[in-house]
């Protein structure tokens, strides 16, 4: 048969499947100016950028138009080229214009795609309102000056991270992407996962930047500065001095972190080397009791919020464990102040990472003592790559350095935590090691991009059912299976970025280079020494002089908390006339609207009424409070009851009213 | 509360019911709580939301989307001041910025904190030869003057105070 082609600038292209005329122009090599397309994402098809014309059709999208056989395609006619550039200039005209301070500068679409369209005068004058930043969250900024709604960051936040965080909001010339109740993004549901960041076009959403607050202890002389790097920026840092994505540049990056004037420069993996050895402790555990399976990991803190605020019925099953980045923190602050002669509030731990959520991670307050934090700041591969920069430092001609000891030791199955999948992997040769001695096995079947990776493992005489997933809405799904039985796993993984943190919201955005980082992180455990984390001679030496049951659990482990999605008040659903004696507190959090939250309120209303204690009840509902694993929950004076059902309540009602 | 006990957030279960907390059903749905409400409570729509399975945002997206809905309540009296053309020149501005003063109100913020008074400008009322006009709770008030509209406020301030 022969090849079905379309003609695009006169060029015969062959069709191979592409989706849309968008990916068609591109194999031909014709770049299309876009600013809402992703192939990850729905198309939305609102930018307009990439109209080119169809023959007898008009002027189209291409990113929203199916490519058929014998169309023939112009993409740079000279409606096509002024239409581009009345919409770039409407868009500059409502754009701050603040490029010279902008962190996006460089990087920005808007600017890049102005520049090569030739814009130089805007016709337009500006209709929109100045809005202020939003510096409410602990991972992200959103500057809505910048934003030029192309719906980018609503997408996946609903449809990779089902969060919908974001969404349009308002209409016409008062148009904004924005949190619910026009709040802060940092008062709502967002987790901090950072995968808006990256599709972001434009300056709108960043990272919150702690470059200067680095600086400043590093400039400080009463301070010592240690850094942590984390394994994903090792194989993407380079990106940013023109490496291939996926090129190991740990070596160099030492000798940066040195030549910046950092006391010691050691590595996160010799964390996770402990997380390793923890969560598979407590995953043996699990499996011998039967109880809290399956084991969900929970090195990714953006998954933890997510599961605080959506699956509080499944905190239980969260691994208790901290994640490398605050177990080798507390390690550090622990160990470090004696060795270097110094107290422990003149030790700054400083993190390096791909992530924009270990910002929030490091500010929790479970991760502190006496209000220090343990990680006191934290940085992504994309502030690294500037601080780097603003040294004035020939990257490329870096030699290269190593690590400092011991909390610069660490094996194979630490450095694949960066990939999605990496995690289980280490587990399970720590519990293969552990329940058979010398088995030495490499687990490679949950490697791969695929969102949701499934393996049955048989080591010895146990069979173990795993599942690695990606992005939010697949942990999603994963847990309805969970719940309705279809589905069943003894160890869940979950990494809130799509590929593991090598696609985290503070790497370098580039679209094809997810397999390639986590080759080189595979790559990367071949060379090491060794390949189970209890090989880890450094490791041994710490549990062995300092660590016995009650320190490691103060030290490595944590608990978990129900979330409000919300910052909100409550809800008075009813409200006495007369002294009230009685006050009623529903739930109605999701957990507990599941259970039944509704018609335990209409029944109590019932009640009331038919009691006649109206004029002396309030009645309000909180949006989730605690315990959402026994929902429904109802407090009656104070006093909760958990599972409640209509005869509990009155029960209870009645003894706080002296009825019986 | 003037409304009978529970009787608001009673209907909100019944209309979500109704419509059998369908997605699909969402604008409707609003449109019969603000009935109830005269607005939309935020955590009235955060309640919607997670009846209906979808995020606050998305909800919150439709309230803004349609100019019909309203996210602020209105206040006990409503302020109604004519801005037309003849209102206009004989000065109603100065009468919306007092009023604004006043009540501590500005062009974003229509309803006074205690939920007291909601400014509203009109365009014309048909009452040109009172120019400047003032409605307050449909009662006009014609040929105004800044002292004029202070003195309206407080005597409807004293009768609350009289009332309570
Ligand atoms: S950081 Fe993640 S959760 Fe928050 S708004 Fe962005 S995509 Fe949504
Ligand atoms: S914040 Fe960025 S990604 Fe989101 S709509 Fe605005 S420009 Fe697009
Ligand atoms: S990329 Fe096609 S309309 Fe935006």
């Amino acid at each position: 048969m022969r090849a079905q082609t379309a003609s695009i600038d006169k060029m015969l292209v062959p069709i191979e499947g592409e989706k849309n005329l968008l990916e068609l122009c591109r194999k031909a090599g014709i770049e299309l100016p876009t600013f809402c397309y992703h192939s990850e994402i729905s198309v939305y098809g609102a930018c307009r950028m990439c109209m080119v014309e169809l023959e007898g059709r008009g002027i189209v999208p291409a990113c929203s138009t199916k490519p058929e056989a014998g169309m023939v395609v112009r993409t740079n006619t000279g409606e096509i080229r002024s239409m581009r550039k009345m919409i770039i200039e409407l868009m500059l005209a409502n754009h701050a214009q603040s490029c010279f301070t902008c962190k996006k500068s460089g990087d920005c679409r808007l600017q890049s795609i102005a520049k090569q369209l030739g814009v130089d005068t805007i016709r337009f004058k500006k209709t929109n309102r100045d809005e202020p930043l939003d510096l409410s969250s602990k991972a992200i900024v959103r500057d809505p000056g910048k934003c030029i709604l192309c719906g980018d960051c609503v997408r996946v936040c609903s449809e990779i991270q089902s969060v919908g965080a974001l969404d349009f909001a308002y209409r016409g010339a008062k148009a904004q992407v924005g949190p619910c109740y026009s709040k802060g993004i940092g008062e709502i549901e967002c987790v901090g996962c950072g995968q808006c960041v990256k599709v972001c076009p434009v300056g709108a959403l960043t990272p919150k930047y702690q470059v200067a607050e680095v600086w400043n202890a590093i400039h400080d002389s009463s301070k010592k500065v240690v850094v942590q790097v984390a394994p994903a920026v090792r194989v993407a840092l380079g990106e940013y001095f023109g490496k291939e994505p996926g090129s190991l540049s740990m070596g160099r990056i030492i000798t940066a972190l040195r030549r910046m004037g950092f006391d010691r420069v050691y590595d996160t993996c010799f964390g996770a080397d402990f997380t390793v050895i923890e969560e598979g402790k407590e995953f043996l555990k699990r499996r011998e009791s039967g109880k809290n399976l399956p084991l969900f990991t929970s090195c990714c803190p953006a998954w933890v919020k997510f599961a605080e605020q959506y699956f509080p019925d499944f905190l239980g099953n969260l691994s208790s464990c901290r994640s490398p980045q605050q177990m080798f923190a507390s390690l550090c602050k622990e160990q470090l102040p004696a060795e270097l002669g110094i107290t422990r509030e003149e030790l700054v731990v400083v993190s390096v990472m791909p992530c924009t959520a270990k910002k929030f991670e490091a500010s929790r307050e479970e991760f502190q003592k006496n209000g220090i934090p343990d990680v006191d700041y934290v940085v992504t591969t994309q502030e690294l790559a500037l601080m780097i920069k603003e040294s004035g430092i020939d990257f490329n001609k870096l030699e290269l350095g190593s690590f400092d000891m011991p909390f610069g030791f660490s094996t194979g199955a630490s450095v694949i935590f960066g990939s999605s999948g990496g995690v289980s992997e280490a587990v399970l040769r720590f519990a293969a090691e552990t329940l058979e001695k010398g088995s030495s096995q490499e687990f490679r079947q949950l490697r791969g991009l695929n969102g949701i990776k499934t393996a049955e493992i048989t080591i010895g005489k146990e069979t173990l059912s795993m599942v690695a997933v990606s992005g939010l809405a697949n942990a999603r799904k994963v847990i309805d299976q969970i719940r309705s039985g279809e589905a069943s796993y003894d160890l869940v993984e979950v990494m809130a970025c799509s590929g593991g943190c090598v696609n985290g919201g503070g790497q370098p955005v580039c679209a094809d280079s997810l397999d390639k980082r986590a080759k080189g992180l595979y790559d990367s455990d071949k060379m090491l020494q060794f390949h189970v984390s209890s090989e880890n001679p450094y490791l041994q030496q710490i549990y062995a002089e300092r660590l016995d049951d009650h320190k490691s659990h103060e030290l490595l482990h944590t608990k978990y908390k129900n979330r409000k999605r919300i910052d909100q008040e409550e809800l008075i659903l009813a409200e006495s006339s007369g002294e009230r004696v009685l006050t009623l507190e529903i739930c109605f959090g999701t957990s507990c609207f599941v259970r039944g939250a509704q018609q335990l309120y209409q029944d109590l209303m019932e009640y009331i009424r038919s009691s006649g204690l109206e004029d002396k009840t309030q009645f309000k509902a909180s949006f989730c409070g605690q315990q959402c694993k026994k929902g429904p929950v109802l407090s009656v004076n104070g006093k909760s009851i958990e599972k409640c059902t209509r005869e509990l309540a009155i029960s209870e009602i009645e003894k706080a009213l002296n009825l019986v | 509360m003037s409304n009978a006990f529970g009787a608001k957030f009673d209907k909100v279960c019944e209309i979500l019911d109704r419509y059998e907390k369908r997605p699909t059903n969402l604008i409707p749905i609003l449109q019969e709580i603000q009935e109830e409400y005269s607005y939309l409570p935020e955590d009235v729509m955060t309640y919607v939301a997670t009846a209906i399975g979808t995020s606050p945002g998305s909800v919150f997206g439709v309230a803004t989307f349609y100019s019909h809905f309203t996210l602020t309540p209105k206040g006990k009296h409503v302020i109604r001041v004519c801005d037309g053309t003849a209102c206009h020149v004989r000065k109603s501005a100065e009468i919306i910025k007092t009023l604004e003063a006043e009540l501590n109100l500005n062009a974003e913020k229509k309803t006074s904190s205690d939920l007291m008074f909601t400014l509203e400008t009109v365009a014309c009322l048909g009452a040109c030869g009172l120019a400047p006009v003032v409605v307050a709770d449909d009662e006009v008030h014609g040929a105004m003057t800044k002292e004029k509209t202070i003195e309206l406020i407080k005597s409807i301030r004293e009768g609350e105070v009289a009332h309570a």
